[in-house]
């Protein structure tokens, strides 16, 4: 994907693309070792290198695609693939919609780039960003997301060369770097309101669905029983808004 | 030339397809309501940690001993240290304890 610097630069500054630059840097460096782990794990299930590149540049979700590839091999239908993937992803919708309501004055050429580059850590940046009450401006919307979007390619290309040198990723705990960096997320998000009920409303429902469904549904099930809970907590009028609203 | 278009280049663009209309519709259906009302809000809020704490819980739960112990501890290291402190920090403890207690 090739865009002019001007479609960036357009309605914001330089110094809000190198912020963006700035908070990818952390995100390139968690997210390498599962860039690099998918490129390999994709070559050994069978893929060609060329596929393993596809994967990573068009659907670009990590954890799909590692449910992907456990799937391809023609034991499992190719819609039951897709529908796995789909699951997997489903999340995002929740994601597009909180984002959208960020990007309102996005164009719709910039709203259709910025969906494409909305993965947990630029879902999750974007709400922290807001949350400082920064704005979320085109230049620093992409200056985020496409190093994150580049670097992902590459480590899947890498990984898929080099796929041999991480023969036993489990001496290294690196497959368990996934869940920790996940869990260093939903400690960001520990300030707000009714964060622990939700926490441990999502812990409880993914935990039991896990078990009695299976992997991918612990995720849909186990975030609907967590954000079911907040809207039913919720107070049914924001406070501190009774007053605007009259 | 062989085909490029195989089997698996067919479920990957569909793949893609999928993931791409989690992505855009959220959004698209969202927008279409002017106000928002403040129990959608307030589960808009909760969306971040309760998806992220399913990617977490289960893999503290069902993998064993050395895992839970490791998620245990980075959920007592990660209120007060920074996030990469807390993944490189977790990832040798489970490499550690994988190794003395298997």
């Amino acid at each position: 994907m090739i865009l002019p610097i001007g479609f960036f630069m357009a309605s914001s500054s330089r110094s809000d693309f190198l912020s963006g630059i700035r908070d990818s840097v952390p995100v390139i460096v968690a997210a390498a070792p599962f860039g690099v782990l998918f490129g390999a794990l994709a070559v050994d299930n069978g893929l060609s290198l060329f596929e393993t590149v596809l994967m990573s540049a068009s659907i670009y979700a990590g954890a799909s695609q590692m449910v992907g590839i456990e799937l391809f091999g023609g034991t499992v239908a190719p819609w039951l693939v897709v529908l796995s993937i789909f699951a997997v992803n489903f999340r995002h919708v929740l994601y597009s919609a909180a984002v959208g309501r960020r990007i309102t004055h996005f164009t719709p050429l910039q709203k259709a780039c910025a969906f494409f580059f909305l993965i947990d850590p630029q879902y999750a940046e974007t709400e922290r960003r807001a949350e400082q009450e920064k704005p979320i401006t085109v230049a620093w919307y992409f200056g985020m997301g496409v190093p994150v979007y580049l670097f992902w390619v590459l480590e899947g290309f890498l990984g898929g060369v080099f796929g041999g040198l991480i023969s036993e990723p489990e001496t290294y705990g690196i497959d368990f770097l996934l869940p920790l960096y996940f869990l260093g997320l939903v400690l960001g998000f520990r300030t707000r309101r009714n964060w622990t009920p939700v926490v441990i409303a999502s812990a409880i429902g993914s935990i039991i669905a896990f078990h009695f469904i299976g992997s991918p549904w612990h995720v849909s099930v186990g975030a609907l029983t967590g954000i079911a809970l907040a809207a039913v907590i919720a107070p049914p009028v924001r406070p501190g808004r009774e007053r605007a609203s009259q | 030339m062989t085909d490029p278009f195989t089997v698996n280049v067919w479920i990957i663009l569909f793949g893609a397809l999928a993931t791409y209309a989690t992505r855009f519709g959220g959004h698209v259906v969202l927008s279409r309501f002017e106000k928002i009302h403040p129990r959608v809000e307030a589960a808009l809020n909760a969306v971040p940690a309760a998806v992220l704490t399913t990617l977490v819980a289960p893999a503290a739960v069902f993998n064993g001993p050395a895992e839970a112990i490791t998620m245990a501890l980075a959920l007592i290291v990660g209120w007060r240290a920074p996030m990469l402190v807390v993944v490189f920090l977790g990832a040798a403890t489970v490499a550690l304890l994988r190794s003395l207690i298997g």
